[in-house]
């Protein structure tokens, strides 16, 4: 408790000064190449009837909203003189993240990768070490996200004195859901001023996928007081929400608590926590950042599902009409454009979070494109 | 009983001049009839009190020792009202050894905490470890225990300083737990001459007795650890031996009493040697 405390504090100083503002800032302009563009996507807009915006994350240095996240936080880690890095990761992206700004700054870092989630996501594996950092696999439970968390839960309680630990997602104890949201609030303070310059008014729709949450968060959170912009966050319901195999915490769980937040939970009837499953890695996560779990209570954000296999058929249509590959994470959220299109007619203005770019799972997509008339 | 079953069995082991013997194992490892059996022979082999793990799927404060026997036990069947029923059952059989139920909060919580702690009450508990609760989201929990007299027990740590032991010791019965090591459990052992140090600090703090774990694996250490502390707590150690038996065919029950005993063996003999 006291390693979250000083966080706490430490996070709150950093938050309110203007050096650091100033440094991070620099870094997203010069190192990931903020801002990122917002692109009207014809074919989409014209295939699924709206007008569809998508926001470029995958743009970003390191192919992922994950690095606004790093960013911040190795700035705040150094400020707090802390002399190696640890992260978890699921999909890779956040581990790739970590270790790009650990390089940048020449500090160690650790990356907790369950052994399940190294196997599918090899190219991000090799992308890390490349970068210096020591990928640790873990055995445990599920071998996925939850289980690196764990582990990396355990090195952080026995090494606080000097490691510093990054968390990738709006999970995990207090301060960690505000601080993540705060860094990934640059998604959608661009997005706001970009749609207003293009459309010339604020949008009637906003989605992104939800693992943890956070590229969602930093896409909503510029937005939730103008009720009139619907907020729609995806969910990875896997072989089927009635197959019981499937990530969506907030459709298929209820609340718990678990890596210190109480938030909505897949678990069994005893409170066991239950693994979670996806094609993709980066969403199979139990839990769900507890903003979320407020902002669906709230009724203020609706959270849709989509299967591995809309997800798949998502992303293969994103390729063809866009050229565009995304993260089969995001390919989440492209599968609800059709849905959502419906509700908002020809006219609305629909902005998707496009979180990260889609070659990391090309290994993954590849058994389930065969057979298929555009594999 | 609770709370007064825990300061009765502390104030007799002080008049004896002993500390405390306190093993761990997790209920329902590995399978509910070898659990019970090892359960019900602790207090012959040396247990003065006894922590109960309640095995949660995500015990991110244990080591691997520790996290194998709750996958072993929870693929055995285990849950929260079989548990009970093993204290239970332990109760009927023994009326002063202490039993303290250790585990995550996602059960409890599922379980409703009222509901449990009127449950352990019922089941001859004594007292119950949420590693998961820090104080400052503690007072419901500690709410539902009090009403039925359990003790909340609490953790310190090496990390735990002044202004904060001050919050750890707030509602804290029965006894407070040192964590010696920053850690998880079944790791590294910690200098004695530091936790001595700390073991007195969380003393007058709390006005409690003070147990001492994580990282006690041999029996010196743990004669060492009962020359400073009021208990010296046993876990990962015992729970190693079921791997270890279960890995050569052997009975578990047998290694985990053989070893407790030694242990217990240990810490009741520190002082008189020290």
């Amino acid at each position: 408790m006291p390693l979250v405390l000083a966080l706490e504090q430490a996070y709150a100083e950093a938050k309110a000064d203007p050096a650091f503002q100033a440094q991070l800032e620099s870094y997203l302009t010069t190192y990931v190449g903020r801002p990122s563009p917002l692109y009207f996507a014809s074919r989409l807009s014209e295939h699924h009837r709206a007008r569809i915006w998508l926001k470029r994350e995958e743009l970003n240095h390191t192919g992922s909203h994950k690095i606004n996240n790093c960013m911040g936080q190795i700035l705040l880690a150094r400020r707090m003189g802390k002399t190696r890095i640890i992260a978890e990761t699921g999909a890779g992206q956040h581990g790739v993240a970590a270790a790009t700004a650990c390089a940048l700054f020449d500090l160690p870092c650790v990356v907790y990768m369950g052994a399940v989630d190294i196997e599918r996501q090899a190219p991000n594996v090799q992308r890390m070490k490349l970068l210096g950092a020591e990928v640790r696999p873990v055995e445990s439970g599920s071998a996925t996200l939850k289980d690196a968390m764990n582990e990396a839960l355990r090195d952080w309680v026995a090494n606080v004195s000097d490691t510093y630990y990054l968390i990738g997602s709006a999970a995990g104890p207090h301060p960690y859901p505000m601080m993540v949201r705060d860094f990934q609030t640059v998604i959608g303070r661009e997005t706001r001023a970009q749609i207003l310059e293009a459309e010339g008014r604020l949008p009637d729709a906003l989605i992104a996928c939800v693992g943890g949450g956070s590229n969602a968060i930093g896409l909503f959170h510029p937005f939730l007081a103008d009720e009139d912009v619907r907020l729609y966050g995806v969910e990875a319901s896997g072989e089927g929400m009635e197959s019981g195999r499937h990530a969506a915490a907030l459709n298929g769980g209820r609340p718990g608590v678990l890596h210190g937040a109480h938030s909505y939970l897949l678990q069994d009837r005893d409170g066991q926590v239950l693994e979670a499953h996806s094609i993709s890695a980066g969403l199979d996560y139990p839990g769900i950042g507890p903003e979320h779990a407020f902002l669906k209570d709230a009724g203020r954000a609706r959270y849709l599902t989509a299967t591995d296999e809309e997800a798949v058929d998502a992303f293969a249509l994103c390729t063809r009409l866009e050229g565009i590959l995304p993260a089969l994470e995001s390919a989440h959220a492209l599968a609800k454009l059709g849905e959502v299109a419906a509700e908002t007619g020809p006219e609305g203005v629909i902005v998707l979070g496009l979180s990260g770019r889609g070659d990391k799972d090309l290994a993954a997509i590849a058994p389930r494109l065969e057979g298929r008339s555009w594999a | 009983m609770g709370v007064s079953r825990i300061e009765a069995r502390f104030a007799d082991l002080e008049r004896k001049g002993l500390a405390a013997f306190v093993p761990y194992v997790v209920a329902g490892d590995p399978d509910p009839d070898t659990s019970w059996r090892i359960l019900e022979a602790l207090p012959a082999a040396g247990a003065d009190l006894i922590e109960l793990g309640l095995p949660f799927s995500d015990p991110m404060a244990d080591g691997p020792a520790v996290q194998r026997g709750a996958s072993r036990a929870l693929a055995a069947g285990a849950d929260t009202a079989g548990v009970l029923a093993l204290a239970r059952r332990f109760r009927d059989a023994d009326a002063a050894t202490p039993i303290i139920l250790m585990g995550y909060y996602n059960p409890v919580l599922t379980f409703g905490l009222d509901a449990f702690a009127s449950a352990a009450a019922a089941a001859g508990v004594d007292g119950l470890i949420m590693v998961d609760v820090p104080p400052e989201e503690a007072d419901p929990l500690a709410d539902a225990l009090e009403a039925h007299d359990l003790a909340l027990i609490r953790l310190a740590t090496p990390t735990t300083d002044e202004a904060r032991m001050a919050i750890v010791a707030r509602r804290v019965r029965g006894f407070v737990y040192f964590v010696s090591v920053t850690g998880v459990t079944g790791g590294k052992e910690a200098d004695a001459g530091a936790i001595a140090a700390q073991v007195r600090r969380v003393r007058e703090v709390s006005g409690l007795p003070v147990a001492v774990g994580f990282g006690v694996r041999t029996s010196e250490r743990a004669a060492e650890v009962a020359r400073i502390a009021d208990a010296t707590v046993v876990g990962s150690a015992l729970v190693d031996e079921i791997s270890t038996a279960l890995a050569l065919n052997r009975d578990p029950a047998a290694k985990v009493l053989d070893r407790a005993a030694a242990m217990a063996q240990a810490v009741h003999s520190a002082r008189a040697r020290g």
